[in-house]
């Protein structure tokens, strides 16, 4: 076989396969890099890039988000084949035990001449699928370099980086689909051969996860268990670790701290906060030190921990796409499909990644319709964790009624958004991974990636947010904000006026805007609906910068519209009709 | 239910009971359908086996060589199999 060497060296690799089949692990093996591997189709939403050693020079690598062929039918798929234009070299990476439809990516990428090497990956559950694959035949056929590889593990890793140099573009071109297809029939009758096997146990369950009853069950029972496990997870690390570094470490220090910036005054109330009876009070000094840093690590923290790692469980096994065939019904209601599902429990985390992950969907309506529905009634980790703590006081029974307050309101809105917006919404077709269990290091890797993300862009935030809140005090802006806005919050919400500030500064933090509900003294009720209405009236400015750029300015201040229009529907509701 | 010609039972996936499987013979729908479809491995001549449908016209679960595919209704009526004799 010919073999010619690649005129220069690459300055950038593409990652190209379809959806699920290890790009993201096995770029995270290129680049040293760690970046989110998931069981579904679409986690890499925005690509990613990282460097990768050849030679002693640094060449660029891309993981490209996943397609299936590269006529695009969403937004993220759009972005892929851009992305095609501007690589040197392209990785393909292809599904070992799914080989004929991965091929057709494979054939059509071909006939784009890009220098193509392709990572035969999965290669060990090809085996013990008992699939049998002659690499040499496939390579001679192909007239690209074929390596076998394991991305988890590492496995042909290196081979598939050496032979990047021998990385070809042979001419093909097919005259129409059924010629490409048939094309891939032909090579794969040469090269595959399958020895039966049996159903393995995950496929037994999957079956169970996808029956019309059995499935609702398995869904309630998982779900459970995920708030369960999340609960138990955040209070456990609030109770046996942030809370007792708090009081018995950073309290004292900070009280050793107090008297040397005066005990009382402007700085000693920004740095440290205000001594509540000759004492730090966490949730309501103020203080950068005190409040700011309680909230971010005593109680967001613990429960973005404790989201991100159930959330991670749920995605690395592959159980979301089988929640979105059990939802599609429901979402047709709301203009969605099932897999508008996926965006949706990413935003129990934060809505940023959840909003940017609505590119899956293929239409803009629907990117619209999701998008205006994550950001009303879906509320982050940071506010729950908040509720909880705050909320939670006065009994679990009104953390529910807030729950169950966002969910009636994104089920309701969904129904008028599904009638009042212009078009349809295209239909599910997704495929369902088989369940696999990842290794705990890729789970706590993503966590750990996932946390620290979180840490870095909110910490600043949420310091910015008490520093603010301390300096609009100060000048008094705070009276006139709650002097002409109290009519509507007491009127009709029933809220106190100084609950406005609260909701004001909901739009920088909404951690922050429920911590500072703690010194208002609410009744249980008011504590209610104001935790409804903070999840509800403005997402935070985060999620705002991320509608503008995803919906246009036009469909942001209509899906901001929609959001004004239904905070104070539903609080004022629940003011009405909730018991004192 | 389907048109029975010469023996042959055809019926779009939506309607084939779980368990059922048969091969593709048509896809009745426009290019980008077909595309879409085909990408996953739904094309006319590949055998399939239906899974499992949801209830009131929801999703149809099809199995297609090593993968499990979710079909939405609509799209799933548009598949017309032809049924393999249960043996």
């Amino acid at each position: 076989m010919q073999r010619t060497r690649c005129p220069n060296k690459p300055r950038r690799i593409l990652l190209v396969g379809n959806p699920n089949v290890g790009k993201s692990a096995l770029f995270s093996r290129l680049t040293g890099t760690y970046i989110t591997t998931s069981n579904y189709p679409g986690t890499t939403v925005e690509f990613t890039r990282g460097l990768l050693r050849m030679g002693g020079e640094q060449v660029e690598v891309i993981d490209v988000p996943g397609i299936y062929a590269l006529e695009p039918t969403s937004k993220a798929e759009e972005v892929a084949v851009q992305m095609l234009e501007q690589g040197d070299v392209v990785i393909n990476v292809v599904d070992a035990t799914n080989l004929e439809r991965n091929l057709g990516l494979t054939l059509e990428l071909l006939e784009k001449r890009k220098p193509l090497v392709v990572a035969l990956n999965m290669w060990d559950d090809a085996r013990h699928r008992g699939i049998t694959i002659d690499v040499a035949m496939l390579e001679e056929l192909l007239c690209v370099p074929v390596v076998p590889t394991v991305a988890v593990t590492g496995e042909g890793v290196r081979e598939l980086v050496d032979r990047l140099g021998d990385a070809r573009a042979p001419e093909v071109v097919f005259s129409s689909s059924e010629g490409r297809w048939a094309k891939v029939g032909e090579i794969v009758g040469q090269v595959q051969s399958l020895s039966h096997r049996h159903h393995t146990l995950g496929e037994a369950v999957g079956d169970i996860s996808s029956h019309p009853v059995w499935g609702f069950m398995l869904a309630a029972v998982v779900l459970a268990a995920a708030f369960g496990g999340i609960r138990l997870v955040g209070e456990g690390i609030i109770k046996y670790i942030s809370d007792p570094f708090f009081e018995m470490v950073w309290m004292p220090l900070l009280m050793k701290l107090s008297p040397l910036l005066g005990g009382a005054g402007m700085w000693h109330d920004i740095i440290v906060g205000r001594l509540i009876n000759g004492g730090i009070d966490f949730m309501q000094s103020m203080g950068l030190l005190s409040t700011g840093l309680y909230i971010e690590f005593g109680v967001v923290i613990p429960y973005i921990v404790a989201f991100y790692f159930v959330l991670g469980l749920l995605e690395d096994i592959g159980y979301l796409p089988r929640l979105a065939v059990l939802m599609d019904t429901l979402l047709h209601r709301l203009g969605l499909h099932g897999y508008a599902i996926i965006p949706t429990i990413l935003g129990l985390g934060c809505n940023v990644p959840a909003i940017m992950a609505t590119r899956i969907l293929e239409s803009r309506r629907e990117r619209f319709i999701a998008a205006t529905l994550i950001s009303i009634g879906v509320p982050c980790a940071a506010l729950q964790a908040m509720v909880m703590g705050l909320v939670g006081r006065e009994g679990i029974r009104y953390v529910a009624l807030v729950y169950a307050s966002l969910f009636v309101s994104w089920v309701v809105i969904g129904l008028i958004l599904n009638r009042a917006v212009k078009g349809f919404s295209p239909e599910l077709l997704v495929e369902i991974p088989p369940y696999r269990f990842p290794p705990w290091r890729v789970i706590g890797q993503k966590l750990w990636f996932r946390v620290f993300i979180f840490i870095k862009e909110a910490l600043p935030i949420v310091l910015a947010a008490v520093l603010l809140v301390n300096l609009l005090y100060l000048f008094g802006v705070f009276d006139f904000i709650a002097g002409v806005a109290a009519p509507v919050v007491s009127g009709v919400l029933g809220l106190p006026r100084e609950s406005v500030v609260a909701l004001a500064v909901g739009f920088l933090r909404k951690d922050v805007a429920v911590g500072m509900l703690a010194p208002l003294t609410l009744t249980a009720k008011q504590l209610v609906v104001a935790s409804t209405v903070l999840a509800m009236l403005f997402p935070c400015v985060a999620t705002f910068v991320i509608l503008l750029r995803e919906l246009g300015l036009k469909d942001m201040l209509k899906a901001t519209g929609v959001m004004l229009a239904a905070a104070l529907v539903v609080g004022g509701l629940q003011n009405l009709l909730l018991p004192d | 239910m389907g048109e029975v010609v010469s023996e042959r039972l055809v019926l779009p996936l939506s309607k084939m009971g779980a368990g059922q499987s048969g091969t593709v013979v048509e896809i009745v729908g426009g290019h980008g359908l077909v595309r879409r479809l085909e990408a996953l491995g739904i094309r006319p001549g590949k055998k399939v086996s239906k899974v499992s449908s949801m209830l009131f016209r929801g999703p149809v679960m099809v199995r297609v060589d090593n993968v499990q595919v979710a079909i939405g209704f609509g799209m799933a009526s548009r598949v017309m199999v032809e049924v393999h004799a249960a043996d």
